[in-house]
């Protein structure tokens, strides 16, 4: 094993606060991130509200804590969601016959024809704006790019020296896919879905912040972001901060994915 | 980017160019075939009363009048085939019915918003090649701790959502130095801060490509024979590994378009701009499904042209893909 990087060292300590924010944000920040202060609002950062307040005095630090855990779940999951579709349109594609490969490249060919987030916006209009729409939009948004990348590598190892070794001995189809080709393409699969959790918490937030996915008081960034955006002109505390925490999770992520990639091709 | 689904162990002989760019064209039309089959059907297949998802969802309350003319309008009395070649058939003339929320035509709808999109996106793409380009050239010719400091400006500037960056620019310019108008209406001087906003993440995307393909283009022969020759270092770059690393760059436009496209729903937004994307996230919110439908599947059918474009393009700037030998 290399020793970790500076950078890598850096993004995995960003990773692992955030995974503590997810899942004990009480060990970072003890109070209620939903407690309305009136008297305190629009409170620059001080010792007190080490990030300020915002329009009914909550204190910001405690919502950003907070709110890792919906704005994080919802890229995870979107993430899942992109790849588990993607494995089904690349496995049938890569391994299935001729005509479920032509079928299945053509779908993804479909749905690549609609650029970033075009397809969430449609899928929104038509089952209607929320948390759990918002999701799936941004999976579905994300789930071509997995597919093409699973059929591709699933071609390579299907061909590959062992798997022809594994028919010569008589295995069956299912026991090929199980054994060999998805552990296979699992590791470059789990590599690409590291880089692509930003994307998919970016686009989340972004949907959150249109106003389309999670709505307001909830503490998640976007929708932090989204009831900030009013008073950007004079309390950009309320913006700035919400935003680094997306900047810094969709970065760290992505790094600590190309380590990952890096590590895996010197293998 | 697109390939023609084959077994790739085959060595299919050459096709011809004429060959070639029929097999795309064809290849397109089955694409917006079966994007628009695509949408028709997901507003069938949802659950609930389709004439009431296409007057905003079951929340609006649309009278029982009113759904009533959009089942005459959209033809939702009829049986569910003719239903869908007689709206095939009204895409084709580029009819994409009418809108609710602006009781106007979707497709002059989209004639009035599409031009500031485009001018938008363009001037993107362009900023965002320049940045790329400058990023790219310093850290190949400054060592490694500026390829270092270059990759880490890539990743963060790719990890930048863009209504992050756009209300940091606001507050930078706008609010505290007051050099740029924060919204941007219709001067030249307010499209400086939507066109930064749209180029810094796709910058740093296209940087990372082009850096990756102009070092190793820098590791390649030719390089070393230019080198011998006594071309400056300068010279090596411009002259000849610089065109290298433009090549993947050049195939990324297309997708760069598209994503520059569904960028300007937030930045458009942001900076009160009229154009396509903003009308396309007013209508998302309304959920008025002909102009959704109509906005996308237009920017479905340009991004599919542009794609095509530029793998023509790449065909003819690169000839190591004329021969169809795929590994």
């Amino acid at each position: 094993m290399r020793r970790p990087s500076v950078v890598e060292a850096i993004s995995g300590a960003v990773v692992v606060l955030l995974v503590v924010a997810a899942f004990a944000p009480t060990l970072l920040a003890p109070g209620n991130p939903l407690a309305i202060d009136p008297l305190a609002s629009f409170q620059p950062p001080s010792w007190a509200h080490p990030l300020g307040t915002d329009e009914s005095g909550r204190d910001l630090y405690t919502r950003i804590v907070h709110g890792a855990a919906p704005s994080l779940l919802i890229g995870v999951l979107a993430t899942v969601l992109g790849v588990g579709l993607g494995v089904v349109l690349g496995v049938a594609g890569g391994l299935g016959p001729r005509w479920l490969d032509v079928t299945s490249t053509r779908l993804v060919e479909v749905l690549f024809a609609f650029p970033g987030l075009l397809l969430a916006l449609l899928f929104i209009a038509i089952a209607g704006p929320g948390p759990v729409t918002s999701t799936v939009a941004v999976g579905l948004a994300t789930a071509p790019g997995y597919a093409r990348l699973v059929r591709s590598q699933a071609l390579s190892v299907r061909r590959s020296g062992y798997v022809e070794a594994a028919v010569v001995l008589g295995r069956g189809w299912w026991s090929r896919l199980g054994r060999h080709i998805l552990p296979n393409v699992g590791t470059t699969l789990f590599v690409l879905a590291t880089l692509g959790v930003g994307q998919s918490i970016v686009w989340a937030s972004s949907l959150s912040y249109l106003g389309l996915g999670v709505s307001p008081p909830a503490a998640e960034w976007g929708a932090m972001l989204n009831s900030g955006r009013t008073y950007i002109a004079s309390f950009w505390w309320m913006t700035f901060f919400p935003g680094l925490a997306i900047v810094l999770s969709a970065a760290s992520t992505t790094l600590l994915g190309r380590s990952l990639q890096s590590r895996a091709r010197a293998q | 980017m697109t390939f023609v689904a084959a077994s790739p162990t085959t060595t299919r002989p050459r096709a011809s160019a004429t060959q070639w760019v029929a097999a795309r064209l064809g290849g397109l039309v089955v694409v917006l075939w079966a994007a628009a089959t695509l949408t028709f059907f997901a507003l069938r297949l949802i659950p609930g009363d389709p004439a009431e998802a296409l007057l905003g969802g079951p929340g609006s309350q649309a009278s029982e009048e009113a759904l009533d003319t959009a089942r005459r309008e959209f033809g939702l009395d009829q049986p569910l085939l003719i239903q869908y070649l007689s709206q095939l058939g009204r895409y084709i003339t580029l009819d994409f019915g009418t809108s609710y929320s602006l009781k106007q035509p979707v497709t002059s709808v989209i004639g009035e918003q599409i031009g500031g999109t485009l001018v938008l996106a363009a001037l993107a793409l362009a900023l965002a090649w320049a940045l790329a380009l400058g990023v790219a050239v310093w850290s190949a010719q400054s060592g490694r701790v500026a390829a270092a400091l270059g990759s880490a400006l890539e990743v963060v500037a790719v990890a930048l959502p863009h209504f992050w960056l756009a209300s940091s620019l606001v507050l930078l310019f706008s609010t505290t130095l007051g050099w740029l108008p924060p919204l941007s209406g219709r001067s030249p001087a307010g499209l400086i801060l939507p066109v930064v906003t749209l180029a810094i993440p796709l910058a740093g995307f296209l940087g990372q490509v082009m850096r990756e393909s102009l070092l190793n283009a820098m590791s390649s022969p030719f390089v070393l024979s230019a080198r011998t020759r006594g071309e400056t270092s300068a010279g090596v770059i411009w002259r000849h590994a610089l065109r290298h690393a433009a090549l993947p760059a050049i195939g990324l436009s297309g997708w760069a378009f598209g994503n520059l496209v569904s960028g300007a729903v937030v930045v458009e937004t942001i900076f009160a701009r009229p154009g396509l994307g903003r009308t396309l996230l007013t209508a998302v919110q309304a959920r008025d499904v002909p102009l959704v439908t109509g906005i996308v599947l237009v920017v479905a059918l340009a991004y599919s042209v542009v794609t095509t474009l530029t793998d023509v393009l790449d065909r003819a700037a690169d000839p190591r893909l004329r021969t169809e030998v795929q590994a």
